[in-house]
């Protein structure tokens, strides 16, 4: 929750499966260090499943938002259908190469793949929407 | 009806306010109109940011200023 108008402005919420494999964690643990290191901010997926209306609002106002599932099965996407959620940035981390398996002990390489993956896949939607809007978060404040 | 306009007092946070009561006077109903500015009421509602409003429990806008015909709407 912030604390300032601008918070949700310049921030990605950033949702993850953390679903029980090694690409559902790896989904987890990027989403943790990505918030820790200010790129954007992890949300509760599982608030939105449970249809609850201050994070189902919260996933359909978020000016930025990034999906990241661990494999095809794509819990993260199906819980944002349900909640009609449908503007989001989205990846699959099985289908950036990381093979799905039952090992939880995580691998730093592949953390590291999967923050950049994120990174790449909301830059590139950044880039498109730069070209058109002259920036600024909105709001009052001036930044 | 019971509406909460949640934010801890910045400007968009007394916009939206602003709007939320004119919406109210304009609509010519009663309503209960109360703003929460403590942090933790706040992050009970379960919000990714401010400002946001609540009509009778249901969070209706999450960070941003809604529009007044958007806040009508709700009242209905």
């Amino acid at each position: 929750m912030s604390e300032n108008c601008c918070t949700t402005n310049g921030n990605v919420m950033i949702l993850a499966c953390s679903g029980g494999s090694n690409v559902g964690q790896l989904s987890n643990r990027a989403a943790v260090e990505l918030t820790q290191e200010g790129f954007g901010k992890m949300f509760c997926l599982a608030g939105i499943g449970a249809q609850l209306s201050g994070f189902v609002q919260s996933a359909k106002d978020a000016p930025v938002m990034v999906a990241i599932d661990g494999c095809q099965v794509g819990c993260a996407k199906a819980i944002l259908k349900n909640a009609r959620v449908d503007r989001m940035h989205y990846l699959v981390l099985t289908d950036e190469g990381i093979e799905k398996n039952k090992n939880l002990e995580l691998e730093r390489s592949d953390i590291a793949r999967v923050k950049a993956a994120v990174k790449r896949v909301v830059g590139e939607a950044k880039s498109a929407e730069a070209a058109y809007s002259g920036g600024g978060c909105g709001c009052s404040c001036g930044s | 009806m019971e509406i909460k306009v949640l934010g801890p007092g910045c400007a968009k946070c007394k916009q939206t306010e602003k709007i939320v009561k004119e919406a109210v006077a304009e609509a010519g109903i009663s309503a209960d109109i109360e703003k929460v500015t403590d942090v933790m009421a706040i992050a009970g509602y379960g919000v990714f940011g401010t400002p946001a409003v609540v009509v009778d429990g249901e969070v209706k806008s999450v960070g941003k200023i809604p529009k007044k015909q958007d806040v009508m709407a709700w009242l209905k």
